[in-house]
Protein backbone atom coordinates (compact mmCIF):
# COMPACT_ATOMS: atom_id res chain seq x y z
CA UNK A 1 0.00 0.00 0.00
CA UNK A 2 2.53 2.28 0.96
CA UNK A 3 4.55 1.56 -2.16
CA UNK A 4 1.23 2.71 -4.50
CA UNK A 5 0.91 5.78 -2.40
CA UNK A 6 4.80 6.63 -3.31
CA UNK A 7 3.70 5.86 -6.97
CA UNK A 8 1.12 8.00 -6.70
CA UNK A 9 2.28 11.39 -4.93
CA UNK A 10 5.75 10.47 -7.04
CA UNK A 11 3.43 11.64 -10.34
CA UNK A 12 2.09 14.50 -9.11
CA UNK A 13 4.84 16.73 -7.15
CA UNK A 14 8.48 15.33 -7.33
CA UNK A 15 8.21 14.45 -10.79
CA UNK A 16 5.80 16.65 -12.14
CA UNK A 17 5.45 15.73 -15.95
CA UNK A 18 4.99 19.87 -16.89
CA UNK A 19 6.71 21.10 -14.48
CA UNK A 20 9.85 19.15 -13.56
CA UNK A 21 9.69 16.47 -16.81
CA UNK A 22 9.06 19.15 -19.19
CA UNK A 23 6.53 16.43 -21.12
CA UNK A 24 3.98 17.31 -23.39
CA UNK A 25 4.57 21.19 -23.69
CA UNK A 26 2.55 21.62 -26.61
CA UNK A 27 -1.04 20.96 -25.50
CA UNK A 28 0.36 22.10 -22.05
CA UNK A 29 0.45 25.94 -24.00
CA UNK A 30 -1.97 25.27 -26.68
CA UNK A 31 -5.17 24.60 -24.64
CA UNK A 32 -4.67 27.02 -21.14
CA UNK A 33 -6.31 29.98 -21.98
CA UNK A 34 -8.96 29.56 -19.90
CA UNK A 35 -8.72 27.29 -16.57
CA UNK A 36 -11.79 24.95 -17.53
CA UNK A 37 -10.15 24.30 -20.71
CA UNK A 38 -6.55 23.38 -18.86
CA UNK A 39 -8.91 21.20 -16.74
CA UNK A 40 -10.97 19.72 -19.49
CA UNK A 41 -7.27 18.65 -21.64
CA UNK A 42 -5.77 17.31 -18.44
CA UNK A 43 -8.85 15.04 -17.56
CA UNK A 44 -8.40 13.93 -21.32
CA UNK A 45 -5.00 13.33 -21.38
CA UNK A 46 -5.33 11.59 -17.65
CA UNK A 47 -7.69 9.42 -18.99
CA UNK A 48 -5.78 8.08 -21.79
CA UNK A 49 -2.95 7.48 -20.01
CA UNK A 50 -4.80 5.81 -17.47
CA UNK A 51 -5.73 3.56 -19.73
CA UNK A 52 -3.38 3.20 -22.49
CA UNK A 53 -0.51 2.28 -19.23
CA UNK A 54 -3.02 -0.31 -17.70
CA UNK A 55 -3.91 -1.95 -21.04
CA UNK A 56 0.41 -1.53 -22.05
CA UNK A 57 1.04 -3.17 -18.81
CA UNK A 58 -1.89 -6.37 -19.50
CA UNK A 59 0.04 -6.86 -22.89
CA UNK A 60 3.63 -6.49 -21.82
CA UNK A 61 4.29 -10.65 -22.49
CA UNK A 62 2.45 -10.68 -25.80
CA UNK A 63 4.36 -7.78 -27.29
CA UNK A 64 7.81 -8.69 -29.10
CA UNK A 65 10.81 -6.54 -27.93
CA UNK A 66 11.63 -5.46 -31.34
CA UNK A 67 8.36 -3.34 -32.21
CA UNK A 68 7.15 -2.22 -28.57
CA UNK A 69 7.17 1.54 -29.91
CA UNK A 70 5.21 0.98 -32.75
CA UNK A 71 2.60 -1.40 -31.20
CA UNK A 72 2.53 1.16 -28.06
CA UNK A 73 1.52 4.09 -30.21
CA UNK A 74 -1.37 1.65 -32.02
CA UNK A 75 -2.78 1.57 -28.72
CA UNK A 76 -2.37 4.42 -27.30
CA UNK A 77 -4.07 6.00 -30.61
CA UNK A 78 -6.18 3.64 -30.39
CA UNK A 79 -7.72 5.14 -26.94
CA UNK A 80 -6.81 8.32 -27.91
CA UNK A 81 -9.30 7.99 -30.92
CA UNK A 82 -12.24 6.55 -28.45
CA UNK A 83 -12.07 9.27 -26.81
CA UNK A 84 -12.29 12.09 -29.83
CA UNK A 85 -15.68 10.07 -30.59
CA UNK A 86 -16.79 10.19 -27.46
CA UNK A 87 -15.93 13.94 -27.14
CA UNK A 88 -17.31 14.97 -30.19
CA UNK A 89 -20.49 12.89 -29.71
CA UNK A 90 -21.34 14.20 -25.77
CA UNK A 91 -19.59 17.53 -25.52
CA UNK A 92 -19.09 19.04 -28.89
CA UNK A 93 -18.48 22.67 -27.40
CA UNK A 94 -15.45 21.32 -25.50
CA UNK A 95 -14.38 19.58 -28.73
CA UNK A 96 -14.32 23.21 -30.68
CA UNK A 97 -12.31 24.79 -27.96
CA UNK A 98 -9.81 22.20 -27.67
CA UNK A 99 -9.75 21.13 -31.53
CA UNK A 100 -6.89 19.52 -33.22
CA UNK A 101 -5.31 19.20 -29.56
CA UNK A 102 -7.60 15.69 -28.68
CA UNK A 103 -5.89 14.16 -31.73
CA UNK A 104 -2.60 15.14 -30.68
CA UNK A 105 -2.70 13.66 -27.60
CA UNK A 106 -1.05 10.63 -29.30
CA UNK A 107 2.31 12.41 -29.56
CA UNK A 108 2.29 13.80 -26.33
CA UNK A 109 5.38 12.16 -25.21
CA UNK A 110 3.99 11.40 -21.44
CA UNK A 111 1.95 8.72 -22.82
CA UNK A 112 4.92 7.03 -24.58
CA UNK A 113 7.54 7.86 -21.73
CA UNK A 114 4.93 6.50 -19.21
CA UNK A 115 4.59 3.12 -21.34
CA UNK A 116 8.24 2.74 -22.06
CA UNK A 117 9.72 3.73 -18.92
CA UNK A 118 6.61 2.35 -16.36
CA UNK A 119 3.95 0.30 -17.96
CA UNK A 120 6.17 -1.82 -20.07
CA UNK A 121 7.88 -3.40 -16.91
CA UNK A 122 5.36 -3.02 -14.23
CA UNK A 123 1.96 -4.93 -13.09
CA UNK A 124 -1.27 -3.95 -13.86
CA UNK A 125 -2.52 -2.30 -10.59
CA UNK A 126 1.46 -0.30 -10.49
CA UNK A 127 1.06 1.04 -13.49
CA UNK A 128 -2.58 1.82 -13.15
CA UNK A 129 -1.66 3.91 -10.01
CA UNK A 130 1.58 5.55 -11.51
CA UNK A 131 -0.66 6.73 -14.63
CA UNK A 132 -3.09 8.11 -12.29
CA UNK A 133 -0.23 9.71 -10.54
CA UNK A 134 1.15 11.38 -13.37
CA UNK A 135 -2.36 12.21 -14.92
CA UNK A 136 -3.48 13.71 -11.47
CA UNK A 137 0.46 15.61 -12.06
CA UNK A 138 -1.07 17.18 -15.30
CA UNK A 139 -4.56 18.32 -14.64
CA UNK A 140 -2.52 19.87 -11.83
CA UNK A 141 -0.43 21.88 -14.11
CA UNK A 142 -2.95 22.10 -16.90
CA UNK A 143 -5.26 23.73 -14.86
CA UNK A 144 -2.89 25.75 -12.45
CA UNK A 145 -1.42 27.34 -15.69
CA UNK A 146 -4.66 27.66 -17.14
CA UNK A 147 -6.02 29.68 -14.32
CA UNK A 148 -2.75 31.80 -13.98
CA UNK A 149 -3.37 33.17 -17.73
CA UNK A 150 -7.24 33.38 -17.35
CA UNK A 151 -6.57 35.17 -13.99
CA UNK A 152 -3.75 37.76 -15.59
CA UNK A 153 -5.58 37.89 -18.95
CA UNK A 154 -9.29 38.14 -18.07
CA UNK A 155 -9.80 38.41 -13.86
CA UNK A 156 -11.47 35.38 -14.14
CA UNK A 157 -10.74 32.27 -12.39
CA UNK A 158 -13.48 29.34 -13.85
CA UNK A 159 -15.20 32.17 -15.23
CA UNK A 160 -15.78 33.79 -11.81
CA UNK A 161 -14.86 37.29 -11.65
CA UNK A 162 -12.65 38.72 -9.28
CA UNK A 163 -11.31 42.07 -10.91
CA UNK A 164 -12.77 43.89 -13.84
CA UNK A 165 -11.79 42.69 -17.24
CA UNK A 166 -10.81 46.00 -18.60
CA UNK A 167 -7.70 45.65 -16.33
CA UNK A 168 -6.67 42.61 -17.62
CA UNK A 169 -3.78 41.71 -19.61
CA UNK A 170 -4.97 40.50 -22.64
CA UNK A 171 -1.12 39.18 -23.74
CA UNK A 172 -1.63 36.07 -21.17
CA UNK A 173 -4.54 34.75 -22.79
CA UNK A 174 -3.11 35.09 -26.48
CA UNK A 175 0.21 32.62 -27.36
CA UNK A 176 3.41 34.93 -26.03
CA UNK A 177 1.24 34.73 -23.21
CA UNK A 178 1.91 31.00 -22.72
CA UNK A 179 5.15 30.99 -22.97
CA UNK A 180 5.84 33.54 -20.53
CA UNK A 181 3.54 32.30 -17.64
CA UNK A 182 4.70 28.62 -18.42
CA UNK A 183 8.44 30.05 -18.14
CA UNK A 184 7.54 31.63 -14.42
CA UNK A 185 5.93 28.65 -12.87
CA UNK A 186 8.73 26.56 -13.77
CA UNK A 187 11.13 28.89 -12.32
CA UNK A 188 9.21 29.34 -9.11
CA UNK A 189 8.75 25.19 -8.83
CA UNK A 190 12.50 25.22 -9.41
CA UNK A 191 13.19 27.45 -6.82
CA UNK A 192 10.65 26.24 -4.62
CA UNK A 193 12.34 22.63 -5.15
CA UNK A 194 15.61 24.00 -4.57
CA UNK A 195 17.25 22.81 -7.35
CA UNK A 196 17.97 24.75 -10.58
CA UNK A 197 17.04 23.05 -14.02
CA UNK A 198 20.57 22.87 -16.14
CA UNK A 199 18.79 21.30 -19.38
CA UNK B 1 -3.07 34.67 -55.21
CA UNK B 2 -4.51 32.32 -52.68
CA UNK B 3 -1.32 30.06 -52.58
CA UNK B 4 0.75 33.49 -51.64
CA UNK B 5 -1.87 33.42 -48.97
CA UNK B 6 -1.17 30.19 -47.52
CA UNK B 7 2.52 30.68 -47.93
CA UNK B 8 2.58 34.05 -45.96
CA UNK B 9 0.04 32.79 -43.51
CA UNK B 10 2.10 29.32 -42.78
CA UNK B 11 5.04 31.32 -42.24
CA UNK B 12 4.45 34.20 -40.41
CA UNK B 13 1.39 34.86 -39.37
CA UNK B 14 0.14 31.35 -38.01
CA UNK B 15 3.46 30.66 -37.08
CA UNK B 16 3.48 26.52 -36.29
CA UNK B 17 5.63 26.87 -32.65
CA UNK B 18 4.31 30.92 -32.21
CA UNK B 19 0.77 31.06 -32.86
CA UNK B 20 -0.07 27.02 -32.75
CA UNK B 21 2.09 25.41 -30.23
CA UNK B 22 3.10 22.70 -32.42
CA UNK B 23 6.62 21.28 -32.20
CA UNK B 24 7.60 22.64 -28.68
CA UNK B 25 9.20 19.72 -27.69
CA UNK B 26 12.20 19.67 -30.85
CA UNK B 27 11.78 23.77 -30.23
CA UNK B 28 12.58 23.43 -26.84
CA UNK B 29 15.10 20.37 -26.81
CA UNK B 30 17.72 20.63 -30.13
CA UNK B 31 17.12 24.89 -30.35
CA UNK B 32 20.64 25.39 -28.65
CA UNK B 33 23.18 25.36 -31.39
CA UNK B 34 22.54 26.97 -34.66
CA UNK B 35 23.58 24.37 -36.70
CA UNK B 36 21.77 21.75 -34.84
CA UNK B 37 18.39 24.01 -34.96
CA UNK B 38 19.31 23.80 -39.16
CA UNK B 39 19.75 19.98 -39.26
CA UNK B 40 16.37 19.48 -36.99
CA UNK B 41 15.00 21.85 -39.43
CA UNK B 42 15.85 20.37 -42.60
CA UNK B 43 14.61 17.23 -41.16
CA UNK B 44 11.22 18.04 -40.59
CA UNK B 45 10.81 19.94 -43.75
CA UNK B 46 11.59 16.50 -45.55
CA UNK B 47 8.98 14.22 -43.39
CA UNK B 48 6.82 16.92 -42.99
CA UNK B 49 6.19 17.75 -46.64
CA UNK B 50 6.03 13.78 -47.27
CA UNK B 51 4.09 13.00 -44.80
CA UNK B 52 1.57 15.85 -45.56
CA UNK B 53 1.14 14.32 -49.01
CA UNK B 54 0.70 10.73 -48.23
CA UNK B 55 -1.81 11.57 -45.40
CA UNK B 56 -3.48 13.33 -47.91
CA UNK B 57 -3.73 10.57 -50.75
CA UNK B 58 -4.61 8.06 -47.79
CA UNK B 59 -7.41 10.31 -46.33
CA UNK B 60 -9.38 10.98 -49.86
CA UNK B 61 -8.78 7.60 -51.68
CA UNK B 62 -8.99 4.94 -48.78
CA UNK B 63 -10.54 6.45 -46.02
CA UNK B 64 -13.00 8.75 -47.21
CA UNK B 65 -14.34 6.39 -49.28
CA UNK B 66 -14.68 4.02 -47.20
CA UNK B 67 -16.02 5.30 -44.48
CA UNK B 68 -13.16 4.53 -42.06
CA UNK B 69 -12.67 8.74 -41.15
CA UNK B 70 -12.50 7.83 -37.48
CA UNK B 71 -9.13 5.41 -37.93
CA UNK B 72 -7.31 8.43 -38.93
CA UNK B 73 -4.90 9.44 -36.29
CA UNK B 74 -4.51 5.73 -35.85
CA UNK B 75 -3.36 5.85 -39.41
CA UNK B 76 -1.96 9.17 -39.48
CA UNK B 77 0.67 8.12 -36.90
CA UNK B 78 1.32 5.00 -38.36
CA UNK B 79 2.35 6.50 -41.69
CA UNK B 80 4.64 8.54 -40.24
CA UNK B 81 5.99 6.24 -38.11
CA UNK B 82 6.21 4.10 -41.15
CA UNK B 83 7.80 7.14 -43.21
CA UNK B 84 10.39 8.04 -40.78
CA UNK B 85 12.21 4.69 -40.37
CA UNK B 86 11.66 4.45 -44.44
CA UNK B 87 13.48 7.63 -44.90
CA UNK B 88 16.44 6.62 -42.35
CA UNK B 89 16.71 3.36 -44.86
CA UNK B 90 16.62 4.77 -47.96
CA UNK B 91 19.14 8.17 -46.89
CA UNK B 92 21.68 5.77 -45.10
CA UNK B 93 22.02 3.79 -48.26
CA UNK B 94 21.69 6.09 -51.09
CA UNK B 95 22.61 9.67 -49.52
CA UNK B 96 25.08 8.97 -46.70
CA UNK B 97 26.18 12.40 -46.71
CA UNK B 98 22.73 13.77 -45.62
CA UNK B 99 22.23 10.90 -43.27
CA UNK B 100 25.64 12.03 -41.70
CA UNK B 101 23.96 15.16 -40.94
CA UNK B 102 20.05 14.59 -40.37
CA UNK B 103 20.87 10.65 -38.81
CA UNK B 104 20.32 11.86 -34.98
CA UNK B 105 16.83 14.36 -35.69
CA UNK B 106 15.17 11.56 -37.82
CA UNK B 107 13.83 9.25 -34.90
CA UNK B 108 12.84 12.16 -33.07
CA UNK B 109 10.32 13.69 -35.85
CA UNK B 110 7.96 11.05 -35.07
CA UNK B 111 6.43 12.13 -31.91
CA UNK B 112 6.85 15.73 -33.10
CA UNK B 113 3.73 16.76 -32.86
CA UNK B 114 3.78 19.34 -35.86
CA UNK B 115 3.79 16.84 -38.55
CA UNK B 116 0.48 15.20 -37.16
CA UNK B 117 -0.47 18.45 -36.30
CA UNK B 118 -0.07 19.41 -39.83
CA UNK B 119 -1.22 16.24 -41.47
CA UNK B 120 -4.58 16.65 -39.61
CA UNK B 121 -5.05 20.20 -40.03
CA UNK B 122 -4.85 20.04 -43.92
CA UNK B 123 -7.91 17.74 -43.65
CA UNK B 124 -9.40 19.94 -41.62
CA UNK B 125 -9.18 22.99 -43.68
CA UNK B 126 -10.27 21.20 -46.75
CA UNK B 127 -7.23 21.85 -49.07
CA UNK B 128 -6.53 19.79 -52.28
CA UNK B 129 -3.54 18.42 -53.08
CA UNK B 130 -1.72 21.13 -54.29
CA UNK B 131 -2.67 23.59 -51.98
CA UNK B 132 -1.80 20.50 -48.98
CA UNK B 133 1.71 20.32 -50.24
CA UNK B 134 2.02 24.17 -50.52
CA UNK B 135 0.59 24.25 -46.92
CA UNK B 136 2.92 21.57 -46.14
CA UNK B 137 5.90 23.07 -46.65
CA UNK B 138 5.32 26.45 -45.65
CA UNK B 139 5.02 25.20 -42.60
CA UNK B 140 7.90 23.32 -42.36
CA UNK B 141 9.99 26.17 -43.56
CA UNK B 142 8.07 28.65 -40.71
CA UNK B 143 8.91 26.05 -38.21
CA UNK B 144 12.74 25.85 -39.51
CA UNK B 145 12.78 29.71 -39.30
CA UNK B 146 11.88 29.88 -36.04
CA UNK B 147 14.01 27.19 -34.65
CA UNK B 148 17.15 29.36 -36.13
CA UNK B 149 16.02 32.80 -34.72
CA UNK B 150 15.60 31.01 -31.37
CA UNK B 151 18.90 29.29 -31.46
CA UNK B 152 20.48 32.49 -32.24
CA UNK B 153 19.16 34.00 -29.27
CA UNK B 154 19.68 30.90 -26.83
CA UNK B 155 23.63 30.95 -27.95
CA UNK B 156 23.46 34.48 -26.84
CA UNK B 157 21.26 33.94 -23.27
CA UNK B 158 24.29 31.05 -22.21
CA UNK B 159 26.59 33.82 -21.98
CA UNK B 160 24.26 35.97 -19.37
CA UNK B 161 24.27 35.61 -15.80
CA UNK B 162 20.64 34.79 -14.86
CA UNK B 163 19.29 33.75 -11.41
CA UNK B 164 19.48 29.71 -10.12
CA UNK B 165 15.55 29.04 -10.65
CA UNK B 166 15.32 30.91 -14.45
CA UNK B 167 18.15 29.33 -15.94
CA UNK B 168 18.10 26.68 -18.95
CA UNK B 169 13.55 26.21 -20.03
CA UNK B 170 12.27 28.95 -17.79
CA UNK B 171 14.88 31.11 -19.28
CA UNK B 172 14.44 29.89 -22.99
CA UNK B 173 10.41 30.17 -22.54
CA UNK B 174 9.68 33.84 -21.27
CA UNK B 175 12.41 34.72 -24.55
CA UNK B 176 10.16 31.98 -26.91
CA UNK B 177 7.46 34.69 -25.19
CA UNK B 178 9.19 37.52 -26.24
CA UNK B 179 9.67 36.13 -29.77
CA UNK B 180 6.05 35.64 -30.05
CA UNK B 181 5.04 38.75 -29.41
CA UNK B 182 7.34 40.01 -32.30
CA UNK B 183 5.55 37.61 -34.71
CA UNK B 184 2.25 39.03 -33.51
CA UNK B 185 2.96 42.08 -35.73
CA UNK B 186 2.85 40.14 -38.45
CA UNK B 187 -1.09 39.68 -38.08
CA UNK B 188 -2.00 42.82 -39.52
CA UNK B 189 -0.77 41.56 -43.02
CA UNK B 190 -4.12 40.78 -45.22
CA UNK B 191 -3.23 39.31 -48.61
CA UNK B 192 -5.76 39.23 -51.66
Amino acid sequence: MKKYLRLLYNGIIPANPVFVLLLGMCATLGTTSSALNGLMMGIATAAVLICSNAAISLLKNVIPDKVRIPAYIVIIATFVTVLQLAISAWMPALNASLGIFIPLIVVNCILLGRAEAFAGKNGVIASLIDGLGCGIGFIFALTLLGAVREFLGTGHIFGYEIYSEDYGMLIFVLAPGAFIALGYLIAIVSRLRGLSSNT
Amino acid sequence: MLYLSIIITAIFINNIVFSQFLGICPFLGVSKRISSALGMGAAVTFVMTLATVVAWLLQTYILDPCGLQFLQTIVFILVIAFLVQLLEIVMKKSVPALYQALGVFLPLITTNCAVLGVAILVIQKEYNLLQSLTYGVSTAIGFTLALWIFAGIREQLELTAVPRGMRGVPLALISAGILAMAFMGFSGITIG
